[in-house]
């Protein structure tokens, strides 16, 4: 039996200790992972923890992302709780596996801490990996900062584990501006934050081996589809289900996440949608302008995937101009938040002016000032009762502005 | 342990891989997973890396598996099946198994899985130390997607992607050694196979599955398909395989060990393995007889190097 760890009221912690100590609480039966910038502080903390007895799990250090995932996928179909962690072009070398992990319907639970990803190299923060799996058939859920990776990757299991989802989850956090930016965290003790989570409930557990089970079949155009669409309708039906457990973690701590986050939106005008850590830095600019009378808000989709577009509709209904940031390189479209923003609006009969903003990227600093910018060119359009800037253009981007109309 | 005496007996062991299955006819992948699997009565765990048996064996809605299975990916079965036996330990340890009945865990990848694409996967999980086995079902070329080559396939070799032609003479590279590789891993136990020498094969599959730690067995795998054989003829193509020591069987225990577990009572000319299969045929040509000299030399330059170390005890 593993050692309690004896946590004080009030702990100082960056996003992957946060991230590492939810993993502990939660008494994964398998955790198989291979270290990668930023996130490699949550394996190594994980290893410690291991290390001085207070994790009785397994913990496989693998020999790439890529046998990661897949001895995720191995350990999760065997039967018990499985999570890792990565980032980046681990995350990339994973993306195979991914897939593989959601089609079988298998409830891992990774924390991501988001990187930009190659060429060029870089280590620091954008959400290019978080893009790259959007379509993977994994929940995906927003942490701004330690304390919330922290309360969602707790949730992050019940979710997954929930018989009426039964899908992989990630939580991501922002490499550095969270993952190594140590805030004041206030954690569950290791009873109460396994009693949240609650035992593993296995369904058709490989090691019953008195009832064997075919895992990862094949199936080709008589029956495909169907997989595919009843996965899909899976991932969409989880929202009431994500709702109950923010709900009842709510009910436990206090602490209320929702599907959508909105700051100063019930009397908004104009709006930005932005995720990541940038959400808190545009809660601060839309204070500031706010002083000089500019009626803004700003919105930030909790759960990327399955994307809250109804609730985001019904968010926006009476606001005039919106200008959505992605913290990801398109490479010859327009950004994913604009695209489902744009895809709410419409299902919904609504119109709104609509641009498109690419920030962030490889770190790239985003200030107050840089989205008192983005609020002010909003505003423009919202008074113009047209689109007079850019359809896409870049925050603070050094040389030519590189803007598309 | 399950006792193995007579192929009779051997063979009315209830299936564990039922019939049905879409392999060619004659392919010996389904004789050496069936010695595999029958080869013990304690209840097993599968991954199964992409590849002929995994397209052939699990079409869904059906099964031809009546264990524990799992397929993700061509690359991955060892690691597959490592997370499983992690699984596995977690829970012993926790108290928190679904069976107390005795459970072992075993790979199988073809030689595409094994040798190139899943190469890492497989060295990685033995070297973290997980306690399975892993049997390459070896044909020597990706005949899954039409027989192009691989590194297990051997010289003169044609296939689709080193075709024989006009100026070529098929596969220029010698074939790959990966049980010597496995064994040079420090793995407890290692050993090629042949399903046409079924107690060989059953035997080592048990003396596998009994070694605690990961093992490996690299089984030839005749290929009707590709190699250019009649269906009916797989067992004597792989009998003229060992008998000629282009395959030699023998086994490695700890890195260092090696027992020769076969030796042909008259070792046949390598002509009469080559000169069975189309792939080889071209080499019966005028102006490739370099190539038939250079084959018999390897064969015999190996087998005297197995000798070697047989009678050395390394």
């Amino acid at each position: 039996m593993a050692e309690k760890y004896q946590l004080k009221k009030t702990e100082v912690w960056d996003g992957n200790m946060a991230a590492a100590h939810a993993l502990r609480q939660a008494q994964v039966d398998v955790v198989a992972a291979y270290p990668i910038t930023p996130s490699t502080p949550i394996v190594q903390n994980y290893a410690q923890f291991l290390a001085d007895g207070y994790i009785d799990g397994e913990f496989v250090m693998v020999e790439s992302e890529h046998s990661a995932m897949s001895a995720c996928v191995g350990a999760s179909a065997a039967g018990g709780r499985v999570a890792t962690a990565t980032s980046s072009q681990g995350y990339a070398l994973m993306v195979e596996v991914l897939y593989q992990a959601s089609g079988m319907r298998l409830p891992i639970v990774m924390t991501v801490v988001n990187r930009a990803l190659a060429s060029p190299l870089n280590i620091h923060g954008d959400h290019s990996d978080l893009y790259l799996g959007r379509d993977a058939g994994w929940i995906h859920l927003i942490c701004n900062n330690p304390q919330e990776a922290y309360d969602l990757t707790l949730c992050a299991f019940k979710i997954a584990e929930d018989e009426r989802v039964r899908l992989p989850v990630t939580t991501n956090q922002d490499g550095f501006l969270v993952s190594h930016t140590a805030q004041v965290v206030h954690p569950l003790d290791d009873d109460t934050a396994y009693k949240f989570i609650g035992d593993y409930k296995p369904l058709n557990p490989m090691l019953d081996t008195e009832n064997p089970v075919t895992y990862g079949a094949q199936t080709e155009e008589e029956w495909h589809f169907e997989h595919k669409a009843n996965q899909h309708k899976a991932i969409m039906d989880s929202f009431p289900v994500i709702e109950e457990v923010f709900q009842q973690f709510k009910d436990l701590t206090g602490r209320e996440y929702k599907t959508i986050e909105t700051y100063k939106m019930d009397d908004a005008e104009i709006a930005l949608i932005v995720m990541g850590s940038t959400y808190e830095t545009a809660m601060v600019a839309v204070d500031e302008a706010r002083k000089k009378g500019i009626k803004v808000g700003v919105v930030m989709p909790r759960v990327f995937r399955p994307f809250p577009y109804n609730q985001l509709a019904e968010i926006l209904k009476n606001v005039k101009a919106i200008a959505t940031l992605d913290r990801s390189a398109p490479m010859g479209t327009t950004g994913a938040l604009y695209n489902e923003t744009a895809g709410a609006l419409m299902a919904n009969g609504q119109s709104a002016i609509l641009t498109n903003y690419i920030y962030g990227l490889g770190g790239r600093d985003t200030t107050v000032e840089h989205l008192l910018q983005v609020i002010e060119e909003t505003q423009q359009n919202a008074e113009a009762g047209k689109r007079v800037t850019p359809l896409q253009g870049f925050i603070n981007l050094r040389g030519p502005k590189l803007s598309f109309n | 342990m399950k006792k193995i005496t007579n192929l009779k007996e051997f063979a009315c062991t209830p299936d564990r891989f039922l019939g049905g299955h879409r392999l060619c006819p004659g392919c010996a992948h389904s004789m050496i997973v069936r010695e595999v699997v029958n080869a013990t009565d304690d209840d097993l765990v599968v991954s199964t890396a992409t590849g002929c048996l995994e397209v052939c064996s699990a079409i869904y809605p059906y099964t031809s598996w009546d264990v524990s299975w799992i397929h993700i990916g061509f690359e991955n079965a060892a690691a597959a099946i490592s997370g499983a036996e992690a699984m596995h330990k977690a829970l012993k340890r926790k108290g928190k198994l679904y069976t107390d009945r005795p459970v072992k865990f075993v790979a199988f990848g073809g030689d595409g899985g094994t040798y190139d694409i899943g190469f890492q996967a497989l060295s990685g999980a033995t070297e973290r130390g997980h306690d399975f086995l892993y049997v390459c079902l070896d044909n020597e070329g990706y005949m899954n997607t039409g027989g192009q080559r691989s590194s297990s396939t051997p010289i003169g070799a044609h296939t689709t992607t080193s075709p024989r032609g006009r100026v070529s003479y098929g596969e220029k590279q010698k074939k790959k050694d990966i049980t010597m590789i496995m064994a040079a891993h420090g793995s407890p136990y290692v050993a090629t196979a042949c399903p046409s020498y079924w107690k060989d094969l059953a035997v080592k599959a048990q003396k596998a599955l009994e070694t605690e730690g990961p093992t490996f067995i690299n089984a030839l795998s005749p290929c009707t398909t590709e190699w250019k054989f009649k269906p009916e003829e797989t067992v004597r193509i792989g009998e003229l395989a060992v008998e000629s020591c282009a395959f030699p069987l023998y086994e490695i225990e700890n890195g260092t060990k090696l027992r020769i577990t076969y030796r042909p009572k008259k070792k046949i000319p390598v002509k009469e393995y080559l000169g069975a299969q189309g792939r080889f045929s071209h080499l019966f040509k005028k102006g490739n007889e370099w190539i038939l000299d250079l084959w018999q030399k390897q064969v015999d330059e190996y087998w005297d190097y197995l000798q070697r170390r047989e009678e050395c005890g390394v």
